[in-house]
């Protein structure tokens, strides 16, 4: 069929089916599901892939759940003493006795006294093993310094003691220490970590949004801060901190202190990126309709990299647990009877204890493995804030 | 590059000005001075207090003036090389010291040799050969070193260098060499002690400088430049060696910058466990005691040498780098 008018014309043909509009768009259920979900839980999915951060991240909770349930994981006290056991080296835990199995036992100890060296000596007596309970009544003790309780999930066996860490000077369990130590270890960078994520938002945040003169010396104050060693100042700082302050009081200051130095790092990040965000164009938007800047700071710019921020955080938690442990370990940090990594540390400090009692050196297996965990969970977090790529 | 010495060297002494300022408030926060402290000790020891003789202490320090003034006189002092006095030791400071600030430039300076010497090859191999079982033995070894309080690796180190090599426990020299006047012998045995501190020292700051050595040049290694150089029949290592290395050995070097605060505070407590003769242990007892002027010193020549450092890398980095020569930044 050619043109009425014009011979020369090509014809033109219209599609006899019914318009509709996204039928090309048509997703299968999985692009949609991927299309569709929201920017954290595409986080979660590129998290997960990172085998290694999620053991650390499992790894983690553990000892965050140890750190909550101490007096119910701990076999002993944390001031329970025995002195006819001091220095006592580590029990093996046995299953078998005598060729028939008997369930986790211990050989209790024999203690008797070297007279040429004045020194205990502790022999395993084979004859007598003695069980191991489980979801016990033991020590008492009072949850969180709150509610009175003795159910424990491991005890000692009855009549006999359990040192499978070891013992201390004063006869005290080694593992029951340890465990309570991860409650003051642990939180002291949950803690620190929060005041400086608090002061790098906020002075990084105004560098970046409001440039200029304030920018300027924020930049000098961090360059400062960075060209000083961290930990002498660490030492003056806690120095300073009044001797006669309660232990409680002592530990708020030393994470006050990690905070306090900690700052620079995150605000350097966060001026970065809003120098970055702020050109962009729905932050142009939201300042023509006349948003002040703590909203458009606050609503717009945040969120966009708050992920990188929680895994810049993750990954400068280890310093501030390292940190204490140096500052508690040097005699300037915590005191007992606040117990940390650190202050057990302390007590290894001669190279006698390397030689002789080994096993108060066990305290430095939990800060390796934090550490580490630590370590790993921000490489995963850091690889997965910006699923978008 | 004259001009550009110029504006670090300026830079360096503003920056030195405000650390001094934040030092001397620092060792000025606890609560009393030097005298209070001892007059509660005498108090407790039940010696009587002559009031007279307080006052008199105070006017000598001069701890009646005011902040700003007691500072100024401080930092005059610095710059003209008196440090101030030892309420502790009842000495100049600088007597108290010694050659203590001179080991402990030795030994930053040895592990930071030690860290650039041993790091670069081994984080070139690294990312030469990425993910090969030694690539992931390196990582697994590195982020051991990262994570060990670098304490308790000095106190294992000293007891197998005792037990292994009959290394003295403690101490820079072995001790008949303590007073002698320096000869060879002297020297070489600074060397047989200095390994252990410099090896604990250097071992986070080694970890982390192989991890970024291995990045930068993985980077590198994946631009279209080596492609060529391969496809105009380069050989590997001359390849490597020519184009990629000299990239990546510029934020190397820059990064002294974080390496060199990080040894520092290394060098304080590993010398503290060790009883090196540095300012760690000192520092310490400095700090316990109240002794504000002594403890200042040693705060501030632990700045300097960090402050110091950075200068000489960044005139070392404008030498390798017109970039930075011409245009007066580092480009990173």
């Amino acid at each position: 069929m050619t043109h009425p008018t014009d011979p020369d014309r090509l014809p033109h043909r219209v599609s006899e089916k019914p318009f509709v509009f996204d039928d090309e768009d048509a997703l299968t259920p999985e692009q949609e599901r991927y299309y569709m979900a929201s920017q954290w839980k595409m986080m979660w999915w590129r998290f997960k892939k990172h085998r290694i951060a999620v053991w650390a991240g499992a790894i983690l909770l553990v000892f965050y759940l140890v750190a909550a349930l101490v007096e119910v994981v701990a076999p002993y006290g944390l001031e329970t003493k025995n002195v006819r056991f001091k220095y006592a080296p580590p029990q093996a835990v046995h299953l078998f006795h005598e060729g028939s199995f008997y369930g986790p036992f211990v050989y209790p100890y024999k203690v008797t006294r070297n007279l040429e060296t004045m020194t205990r000596v502790f022999t395993p007596d084979t004859t007598k093993p003695s069980q191991i309970r489980f979801f016990c009544w033991g020590d008492k003790y009072r949850f969180w310094g709150l509610i009175k309780g003795s159910f424990h999930i491991i005890c000692p066996p009855e009549k006999s003691t359990m040192y499978l860490l070891g013992s201390d000077s004063l006869g005290r369990d080694m593992l029951s220490r340890v465990l309570y130590g991860t409650r003051i270890s642990l939180t002291v960078g949950l803690i620190g970590i929060t005041i400086s994520f608090l002061l790098g938002i906020s002075i990084g945040g105004a560098a970046g949004y409001f440039g200029g003169w304030v920018d300027k010396s924020v930049q000098r104050v961090i360059e400062i801060l960075r060209s000083l060693p961290e930990l002498p100042l660490w030492m003056a700082l806690s120095a300073a901190l009044p001797a006669n302050w309660s232990p409680i009081l002592v530990y708020f200051g030393i994470t006050v202190i990690l905070g306090l130095l900690d700052w620079p790092g995150l605000a350097r990040a966060v001026r970065s990126k809003l120098l970055a965000l702020r050109e962009e164009d729905f932050a142009v938007a939201a300042r023509l309709m006349g948003a002040p800047p703590k909203h458009i700071i606050g609503r717009h710019l945040l969120p966009n990299f708050m992920s990188h921020l929680i895994a810049s955080a993750t990954l400068s938690i280890p310093s501030m647990i390292l940190g204490e442990t140096a500052l508690s370990f040097l005699g300037l940090g915590l005191r007992p009877p606040v117990t940390s990594w650190g202050v057990l540390l302390a007590e290894a400090q001669n190279i006698n204890a390397v030689a002789l009692f080994p096993w108060l050196m066990i305290p430095m297996v939990p800060v390796i493995i934090v550490v580490l965990a630590f370590n790993f969970l921000g490489d995963g977090l850091r690889d997965a804030a910006d699923p978008y790529r | 590059m004259f001009a550009y010495m110029i504006r670090r060297l300026v830079t360096m002494a503003l920056t030195l000005l405000a650390i001094s300022f934040l030092v001397f408030v620092i060792i000025q926060l606890p609560p009393g001075d030097y005298v209070t402290t001892q007059i509660e000790e005498m108090i407790a020891q039940g010696t009587a207090i002559d009031a007279k003789r307080a006052e008199f202490l105070r006017e000598e320090y001069g701890l009646n003036q005011p902040f700003i003034y007691q500072y100024a006189t401080w930092v005059w002092g610095l710059v003209h090389g008196d440090l101030g006095y030892s309420f502790e030791h009842n000495l100049p400071v600088a007597d108290v010291v010694g050659d203590r600030l001179f080991f402990t430039m030795v030994l930053n300076v040895a592990t930071v040799i030690f860290i650039y010497a041993v790091s670069f090859p081994i984080g070139a191999y690294s990312a030469t050969h990425q993910y090969s079982w030694n690539d992931h033995g390196i990582t697994f070894l590195g982020l051991l070193g990262l994570a060990t309080p670098n304490f308790l690796l000095a106190l294992i180190l000293m007891y197998f260098a005792n037990v292994w090599f009959g290394t003295s426990i403690g101490g820079l020299m072995d001790p008949i060499y303590q007073n002698q006047p320096w000869s060879f012998a002297k020297f070489g045995s600074v060397l047989a002690h200095l390994w252990v501190p410099v090896l604990v020292i250097g071992t986070s700051g080694t970890a982390g400088m192989i991890r970024r050595l291995r990045a930068n040049l993985l980077d590198e290694l994946q631009k279209q430049y080596v492609d060529t150089g391969r496809a105009k029949g380069l050989p590997e290592g001359r390849l490597l060696r020519k184009y990629p290395l000299r990239m990546a050995l510029n934020p190397f070097i820059a990064d002294i910058g974080s390496l060199l605060p990080q040894i520092i505070s290394g060098s304080v407590i590993v010398s503290f466990v060790m009883s090196l003769p540095t300012t760690g242990p000192m520092l310490l007892d400095a700090l316990q005691s109240q002794d504000m002027y002594l403890a200042g010193s040693f705060l501030m020549f632990l700045a300097l040498l960090v402050v110091v450092g950075m200068f000489l890398s960044d005139i070392l980095l404008a030498i390798l780098d017109p970039r930075i020569r011409l245009e007066g930044t580092v480009g990173q």
